[in-house]
């Protein structure tokens, strides 16, 4: 029986201890906010908070979420939209919008380590995650504008 | 040819309207879409000729419209419900928009070759003024004044000699009662007069695709569904010829294991065949498939290599082909002894791999199937799903979610037909998920492409007469198995339509057979043909010494417009006479990408060098300037791109802008390592370690997008800013290293090993 508590709630899980926390998110819980794409940690559609950590929940196993906090896109605020949210919306970043779980969900994280992040900063956090319709400009400068806005 | 009627009481808008509400729909055969670039290689498309776009207001106020097409990415369910809410004088906040169903009434709904709007922009401002005009009638009749002396505001009718006016909700019954104008008396605004139209305006899906609450088709669910992952014979055409699902059906979760028939050729969208393993959970699934013991029978596709194609490929380019157009007499003047230039170029089979995997819901019941799923073309998966389980289109229900990506992938709904069957099978709705690697493995390709051109030079560098021959396997061929030429759609993509001014010219296209699926791919046939053109043409401008940009607009030559008399031009599916092929145009984007960029200030050197290109794909005219940054190491980086475009009228500036953004990195990809292979018939690439796309690390920091000021018909904006970007991006390499990169992709270029 695994233990953990997803964005607050307190969860239990007896199935397959080798399954990753993506698909226990999506087809267990049903939080589908948190993207498949690829399945091997590549592309980022899935990174989700472990303790406060960005992860890739693609490759994660529940025995390995077992007693942490985990926290999706659906909670990423508590209340309203989070700074990375805001300026996403404000500067229209999101074609498809499919990726932009993982990479909000990144950014986050970055923002929290490092307020006010460099271009080579963006770079190294984000080189994880792909955008397939080719937002990157937009996500820089999000980034940049949800810096000003935490600040 | 275009009729509009009052549908208010037809009983298949029910779900949508509630009772009472007052219903256009618009029913149109515009003959031109039987002309689709894409569409004339797709029966159920073909069959789709009576449009009906609708918008419907309710006795309370609310308006609700119709999206038709589908949504990827490029902002069309939000771009035009807004041309029909303009005409209709609705407040957009307000507007509800709701998602069609698959369903030929509403026309043609293949969300692809950039066409949604400049096929619909007229119909729904039609649309949207019939109905403003049937409400005026409605409130001018209460008040028993002439229509004439009203107009509208925001959803209100106005009688300004009496100062009486009426909310559309209050008027919606009693216009309802009314008849429809014909088209003729319908009162189009004036471009002036425009609220939205023109206008930079966000996804009505914004907040939700920032807060993980939008649904996409791997997102559905329903009560009671399984979830099922297919392994799929790795050649195509190829067959189960002994299966062991023992260890398989251990697997916790798993429930059994279904076989799916071989297709009968051509693939078209047919399932491809395989084994299924359906389990409680997606991961249940993956896992049961790595147990599985499969022994395939390959058949004949078993011996595709891509190395040896490709000298098939350049075998052929090499002879003489298919002659596609001809000016003048090019052998003449190849033969009289002059200099000869001549170069070949290669794009290697390329994958979709859009973020979402192909994923569907279907629920098959009494005798019907209702799917969800995240596809370009729900009637389509109405035609696949019907044909596959034997009952009538109309007795599939194809619900269309939000796609994670779609790059012309999800046209092609062999994944849903899947869903479908499998549904069918175990008598409960079945969720198909394909993994990366599915996906990667069983794409649709964008054709594998050589081509060969040669100019005769005189003393200045100038082409005198110019020969180009491609060589493809064509996407006819998913559709019809003896298919080996080029079709005159695909050739008309940035090969046929060579704009330049020469005195001798001919263009030829030689045979392939295709050993994998090929489909269309973001700007499909134009990235390979523009490509090469615009490469050659850079390579003869520096041969020439002479700027490239200003070779460029030379051999373009002098506004006019392209003479297709006695040629096969098909112009995708649109009438010439209202989007000629105009030169002045391309010059047009061309002097203004030059003049944006500071094209004139800036000069290559050794390690960093610009490129320039221009091309007209989707009746749009491109030119783009790409800088690039080359370490020793040679490791590139892009800082900047300007691309300048004339889609004609831009609906939507801020979309157009995005797309073209967007197309500068999927570009980038195209060129870094877009290259899928095969070997023993079987693709060699796997994930994004193998068939890696551009990360933010690899992509231009700035795109600056110019949208040339037009009131010309609407062009398309989803897929032409690719093919210059790819090589433009090239010709920046050579200017910054002397390297001329003329087989893509640059990771197995050994140019730069």
């Amino acid at each position: 029986m695994i233990q953990l508590k997803v964005n607050g709630s307190s969860r239990t899980f007896d199935g397959d201890s080798n399954m990753p926390l993506l698909w226990y998110l999506r087809d267990i819980l049903g939080l589908t906010g948190t993207k498949f794409g690829c399945g091997m940690a590549l592309c980022g559609a899935c990174t989700v908070h472990k303790n406060g950590q960005a992860i890739r929940s693609c490759v994660t196993p529940m025995s390995s979420a077992a007693g942490s906090q985990i926290v999706t896109i659906e909670a990423l605020s508590m209340g309203g939209l989070h700074p990375v949210q805001e300026a996403w919306i404000e500067l229209n970043v999101p074609q498809c919008g499919y990726c932009q779980s993982g990479q909000m969900m990144q950014a986050a994280i970055l923002l929290k380590a490092k307020p006010h992040p460099t271009d080579l900063d963006i770079d190294d956090a984000m080189a994880g995650n792909i955008c397939r319709c080719g937002t990157y400009q937009r996500i820089r400068q999000a980034i940049k504008l949800a810096a000003e806005k935490s600040a | 040819m275009k009729t509009i009627e009052n549908v208010s009481r037809r009983r298949f808008l029910r779900g949508v309207f509630g009772a009472g509400a007052f219903v256009l729909a618009v029913r149109c055969v515009p003959v031109s879409l039987a002309q689709g670039v894409v569409d004339a290689l797709n029966d159920a498309n073909r069959a789709t000729f009576h449009p009906s776009l609708f918008v419907g207001i309710q006795p309370d106020g609310t308006i609700y419209i119709v999206a038709h097409r589908s949504e990827m990415g490029t902002v069309i369910r939000t771009s035009l419900p807004m041309v029909l809410a303009d005409e209709l004088d609705a407040d957009w906040k307000h507007v509800k928009v709701d998602q069609a169903v698959g369903d030929k009434r509403l026309g043609d709904q293949n969300t692809d070759g950039s066409k949604s709007v400049r096929t619909y922009f007229n119909t729904m401002r039609e649309c949207g003024a019939t109905a403003r005009m049937m409400l005026i009638q409605a409130a001018a009749q209460r008040w028993n004044v002439p229509a004439l002396e009203c107009s509208t505001e925001i959803e209100v009718v106005v009688h300004k000699p009496s100062g009486r006016h009426a909310g559309y909700g209050g008027l919606a019954s009693d216009a309802a009662k009314l008849a429809v104008p014909p088209k003729d008396q319908v009162q189009l605004k004036k471009p002036a007069e425009w609220r939205y139209i023109g206008k930079s305006m966000v996804s009505i899906d914004l907040e939700n695709l920032c807060t993980g609450k939008a649904v996409y088709g791997i997102d559905a669910r329903v009560n009671g569904m399984v979830y099922a992952s297919i392994e799929h014979p790795p050649v195509l055409g190829g067959k189960v010829r002994a299966l062991d699902d023992k260890e398989t059906l251990k697997v916790a979760g798993v429930k059994r294991t279904i076989s799916i028939d071989p297709f009968k050729p051509p693939a078209a969208f047919q399932p491809l065949g395989g084994v299924a393993v359906i389990a409680d959970n997606t991961w249940a699934a993956f896992q049961g498939r790595k147990k599985l013991k499969i022994d395939w029978e390959n058949g004949p596709n078993e011996s595709y290599d891509s190395s040896e194609y490709k000298k098939e490929l350049f075998d052929a380019a090499h002879q003489p082909g298919k002659v596609i157009r001809s000016v003048g007499d090019s052998d003449q003047e190849f033969g009289r002894n002059k200099t000869i230039y001549e170069a070949d170029y290669y794009v290697p089979l390329l994958a979709h791999v859009p973020m979402e995997p192909m994923a569907a819901l279907a629920e098959f019941k009494d005798g019907k199937v209702t799917v969800w799923a995240p596809t370009q073309n729900p009637q389509a998966v109405q035609a696949i799903v019907s044909s596959e389980l034997g009952i009538p289109p109309e007795s599939v229900i194809c619900n269309v979610t939000l796609l994670g990506g779609g790059f012309g992938r999800k046209s092609k709904p062999d994944y849903v037909a899947e869903a479908a069957v499998l549904s069918k099978k175990v008598g409960r709705p079945v969720k198909v998920v394909w993994t990366r690697e599915d996906d990667v493995k069983f794409d649709y390709y964008n054709a594998v492409a050589a081509m060969y051109i040669k100019a005769a030079l005189d003393e200045k560098g100038k082409p005198t007469a110019w020969l180009q021959r491609s060589v493809f396997p064509p996407i006819t061929a998913t559709f019809d198995v003896g298919a080996i030429y080029g079709d005159p759609p695909h050739l008309a993509q940035g090969w046929t339509d060579l704009p330049y001014d020469l005195p001798n010219l001919r263009i030829e296209n030689g045979p392939a057979h295709a050993h994998v699926r090929i489909g269309w791919l973001r700007s499909v046939a134009n990235i390979y043909h523009a490509f090469a053109v615009q490469s050659f043409t850079d390579e003869l401008a520096h041969r020439a010494q002479r700027d490239p940009a200003e070779y460029l607009l030379d051999l373009i030559g002098q506004p006019r417009t392209l003479d297709f008399t006695n040629v096969n031009y098909p112009n995708y599916g649109a009438d010439y006479k209202t989007y000629p092929w105009e030169t002045g145009r391309l010059r047009n984007v061309l002097e203004m990408v030059v003049k944006k960029s500071g094209w004139a200030r800036k000069k290559s050197e050794t390690g960093h060098g610009f490129g320039i290109a221009a091309h007209r794909s989707f009746l749009t005219y491109v030119a783009t300037v790409v800088e690039v940054e080359i370490t020793d190491d040679g490791n590139i980086r892009i800082p900047r791109v300007d691309t300048a475009l004339d889609a004609g009228l831009v609906v939507n500036p801020e979309a157009t802008t995005a797309q073209f953004q967007g197309a500068a990195v999927f570009g980038t990809s195209i060129v870094r390592t877009g290259e899928i292979t095969a070997k023993n018939g079987a693709i060699e690439q796997n994930n994004f370690y193998d068939y890696p796309v551009a990360r933010i690390t690899d992509v231009p920091a700035q795109t600056n997008v110019y949208i040339a000021e037009s009131l010309a018909p609407p062009a398309g904006v989803g897929e032409p800013g690719v093919p210059p970007f790819v090589a433009a991006f090239c010709n920046a390499i050579f200017a910054a290293t002397g390297k001329r990169v003329r087989d893509l992709p640059l990771s197995s270029n050994k140019l730069f090993a």
